[in-house]
């Protein structure tokens, strides 16, 4: 019973991580209809980040919300590279990213080389669990309601979702279609990045970390279409969930597969009902 | 207000507009009719900054606000959110309460997606949308088409209103009798050049304007 109360809050934590990653995409996706690649690989980035911060010395807290920012400033940067030639497409952008993702395991070698990373958490356990997962789970929690809050109750959140929308329209009333898109990309590298730095102290993180985040991050995202906040989250938790059962009841090398049978079942199951609704 | 000298836009090599020129002066209600393929969707977009000219000159003074063809409302955000984001470019001008006294219309529909909206309350919103600008100038482009004669109506009521308050106008319309019902003058667009302008009672009775567009035999 102990175990599975473990497994259970170890299986939420890790879900936060993919779900995180998740929003991230969907944020992005919703405001420029681009699906980005370089998700996993702002995680990382902020995660080697904290790394090096508290080597030179600075505390935990404030080296955690850095790396948070600095991926934050990444996605912006990642935006730019992506979408900042005028009539660029998504489809175009989306390669973009693919190739800013394999640029960032250049530079993640070149710093920080090529061996797993971590550093501590919250020390110490509360009931039985990990106090650090309690962490994990409450601060995804504040951010996605943030998040969500951002979206449904202020000016900017109404402008990001009319880019999305009709960005004919949202030039006509004067937003700035291409600024809409870049703040898009930073909160989602904030949002990737976040991922990175909560999950790394119970899960080390290499240059190659970002391979997990983003198929996790990306079949939690599928679950809502690339639009839908509420179920990434939800898509995310089941994923972290059914890996960690998955892999304290049965084997861990069966965990990965999971996600890509998930995500491969949704979407099988999505050209099944629109194929049903076309043909009635 | 909206003052186009000479403007030629292109696509690619197709000519849209070849050297158009078209005033509305303070305060005026200006129709442009034309028939499909016309330009004048090519003209409102060049006047917003979407496309650039090859040649010629738009200047504009004072604010412009445009009802776009095909009124382009936010489809999942509410009928209030559309408002409000017609503001967007003026932080404290965001309150929709007075667009809901112009427009009473809008009141019931005001926590509605805009998507969900039959076609006449789409532009409804779309019109409140351009006047949440505190516009000087009102483009509108095809205020009438697929809209229902009793919804054209009360559209057609409000912009004399408006009109009447001192928003200059320029209207695009399909409904050439509507247009210059509605508006002291008109100008006539033909594959991109103006081929007759004047008051509009002048064109109305003038043999060419009256058999092509309001189907009067010459
Ligand atoms: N994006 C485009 N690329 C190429 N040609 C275009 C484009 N948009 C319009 N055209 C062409 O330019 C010409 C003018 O089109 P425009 O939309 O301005 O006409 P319009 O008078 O608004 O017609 P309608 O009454 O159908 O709205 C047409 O021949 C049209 O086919
Ligand atoms: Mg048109």
């Amino acid at each position: 019973m102990a175990e599975l109360l473990q497994y259970l809050v170890t299986g939420v934590g890790i879900g936060c991580a993919y779900a995180l990653t998740g929003s991230g995409l969907v944020v992005i996706y919703r405001v420029t209809r681009v699906v980005n690649f370089a998700q996993g690989s702002f995680a990382v980035l902020a995660a080697l980040t904290v790394t090096t911060l508290l080597g030179a010395g600075l505390p935990h807290g404030l080296a955690e919300i850095l790396a948070v920012l600095v991926a934050g400033l990444i996605g912006l940067l990642c935006g730019l590279v992506a979408t900042g030639k005028p009539g660029t497409t998504p489809q175009t952008a989306l390669i973009v990213t693919l190739g800013l993702g394999v640029l960032a395991y250049a530079v993640e070698i070149l710093f920080w080389g090529d061996q797993p990373r971590s550093f501590a958490g919250l020390a110490g356990s509360t009931g039985g669990v990990q106090t650090h997962y309690l962490l994990i789970i409450g601060v995804t929690a504040v951010v996605l309601a943030a998040t969500a809050l951002l979206f449904a109750r202020t000016d900017l959140g109404r402008a990001l979702t009319a880019t999305a929308a009709d960005p004919y329209a949202a030039r006509i009333v004067g937003i700035d279609v291409l600024r809409m898109g870049l703040l898009a990309f930073a909160v989602g590298g904030a949002l990737g990045g976040l991922a990175g730095v909560l999950i790394t102290p119970v899960q080390q993180v290499s240059f190659d970390s970002d391979v997990a985040l983003v198929v996790n991050g990306f079949s939690a995202a599928i679950l809502g279409n690339l639009t839908r906040p509420a179920l990434t989250l939800a898509g995310g938790l089941l994923l972290g969930v059914v890996q960690a059962l998955v892999g304290g009841y049965l084997s861990t090398s069966y965990q990965s597969e999971v996600a890509l049978i998930f995500m491969l079942a949704v979407l099988v199951a999505r050209a099944g009902r629109r194929g049903v609704l076309e043909a009635a | 207000m909206i003052e186009v000298e000479g403007l030629t836009v292109r696509y690619g090599v197709a000519t849209a507009l070849d050297e158009v020129s078209l005033e509305v002066r303070d305060g005026e209600m200006v129709a442009l009719i034309g028939p499909n393929g016309a330009g004048k969707s090519t003209l409102v977009n060049t006047l917003f900054g979407i496309l650039r000219p090859a040649a010629g000159r738009v200047t504009t003074t004072g604010r412009l606000a445009l009802v776009p063809e095909g009124r382009h409302l936010f489809a999942p955000l509410t009928v209030d959110d559309n408002l409000r984001l017609g503001a967007w470019r003026d932080r404290k001008g965001r309150d929709t309460g007075p667009i809901y006294e112009l427009l009473p219309e809008l009141v019931p529909l005001r926590k509605r997606p805009a998507g969900r909206l039959s076609g006449g309350q789409q532009q409804m919103v779309a019109l409140g949308r351009a006047l949440m600008a505190r516009p000087d100038v009102l483009v509108i482009d095809e205020m009438s088409l697929g809209l229902a004669p009793l919804v054209v109506e009360t559209l057609a009521g409000h912009l004399r209103d408006r009109h009447a308050e001192g928003l200059a106008v320029l209207l695009i319309e399909q409904n050439a009798r509507l247009a210059l019902d509605l508006c002291s003058r008109a100008y006539v667009l033909e594959a991109g050049r103006v081929v007759a302008e004047g008051p509009s009672a002048e064109l109305a009775g003038s043999a060419g304007v009256a058999a092509a567009y309001l189907g009067l035999e010459a």
